[in-house]
């Protein structure tokens, strides 16, 4: 009997085991992750538009119908990127997502405070290697570093009501996303 | 013989536990730090590199991409404010105000997170549409029939998720459930 409860407590324990290892590995074997399914509908380094969602399809689940999105996915290998996005009147954001779909960094209109969401993107490596130039410290230079070669950058804009959705697409329609020279 | 059937024991009971736990932590969408007002619950770490290995994998199985922090806080509700769950051939009412945000959007999704087809094609709610009480309060009403005022239809489906996101906000990692965040009230009002 004790050998018994003996052998299911050394089960319990690799289970746990098992359990943390499976957690881990996941968002690494995910094949429909957020990345995966629109690195079949997007081109790496240029803004892709997504189709907004219907109840018959959408590029992503949990997609917001009020906002007009766009992605670019990007690949930092070849050089840093630069990232232009005009604000629309509504509310207009861009967020910064790791190749795993892990979220880090986002601004929206108002923290950019200008007509134009303007930023590079680059690795850490790649920032360290700038030069120190005068110019290029300069402070309204927004640079942001990706914590990976790939990934993803999510662009929407608000249509308030669904009349202003024209609007909003053509806001994100003009966004631009290249290699820095 | 005993030794291999005490082995084998011990590994099956490590697959079950093992397997068991991450379904049940990956279908009940466990992850640490909720946010939980009422029936509304957020993540807001879950929308920063500080994502923990729970919020990461259950992201990854479902296919989304979770709201930035620096973008906005979504809360979802699956049940009313007294844990029954929310019943898409019922009436269900959501009353109150949001936390302060520049905007916000209310969108009803099926349990896999897509929208449900309607006769008015409305799958949500913005700030902007709503019709208000002169005190600024807001009444919704989800159900399966046309109601008068803000109606937000379910299309008659068993089981749905409300998802309430609140865009440009100060509802972040350090917010603490009180005074300072009301959430609308969510009540099961009538049921067939």
């Amino acid at each position: 009997m004790i050998r018994w409860l003996l052998l299911a407590l050394g089960g319990a324990v690799l289970g746990g085991i098992v359990h943390l290892a499976t957690i881990m590995i996941l968002p690494r074997t995910a094949t429909q992750d957020a990345y995966s399914r629109l690195a079949r509908a997007a081109a790496v380094n240029t803004v892709t538009e997504l189709k907004a969602p219907t109840p018959d399809a959408a590029p992503m689940p949990f997609m917001d119908p009020a906002f007009a999105n766009a992605v670019c996915r990007y690949d930092l290998s070849q050089g840093p990127l630069k990232l232009s996005v005009p604000v629309s009147l509504a509310y207009t954001s861009v967020s910064f997502y790791t190749r795993y779909d892990v979220a880090y960094y986002a601004i929206n209109d108002r923290a950019a405070g200008r007509r134009v969401i303007e930023l590079e993107l680059m690795t850490v490596d790649q920032h360290n290697q700038m030069p120190e130039d005068e110019d290029i410290t300069a402070a309204d230079r927004l640079i942001v570093e990706s914590p990976t070669i790939t990934g993803l950058i999510a662009i929407r804009a608000l249509a308030p009501e669904p009349g202003l959705m024209p609007m909003a697409k053509r806001a994100i329609a003009a966004a631009k996303c290249v290699h820095a020279e | 013989m005993r030794l291999l059937f005490g082995s084998l024991f011990a590994l099956i009971v490590a697959a079950v536990v093992g397997l068991g736990a991450t379904y049940l932590a990956l279908t009940r969408g466990a992850a640490f730090g909720p946010l939980t007002i009422g029936s509304w619950t957020a993540w807001p770490k879950t929308g920063t590199v500080d994502a923990d290995p729970y919020a990461k994998a259950s992201i990854a199985r479902i296919g989304r991409l979770p709201t930035a922090l620096g973008d906005g806080v979504a809360f979802t509700a699956s049940t009313d404010d007294n844990g029954r769950p929310l019943d898409g051939r019922c009436d269900v009412v959501l009353a109150g105000v949001t936390p302060a945000a520049r905007f916000w959007t209310l969108t009803l999704y099926n349990t896999a997170g897509e929208l449900i087809g309607n006769s008015i094609n409305r799958f949500g709610f913005t700030s902007q549409e709503i019709v208000r009480h002169a005190d600024g309060s807001f009444e919704i009403v989800v159900a399966p029939r046309a109601n008068p005022g803000n109606w937000l239809p379910t299309g008659g489906i068993e089981r749905y998720i409300l998802v309430l996101r609140l865009y440009d906000t100060a509802v972040g990692v350090a917010t603490k459930a009180g005074r300072e965040v009301p959430m609308p009230s969510v009540t099961i009002r009538s049921c067939p």
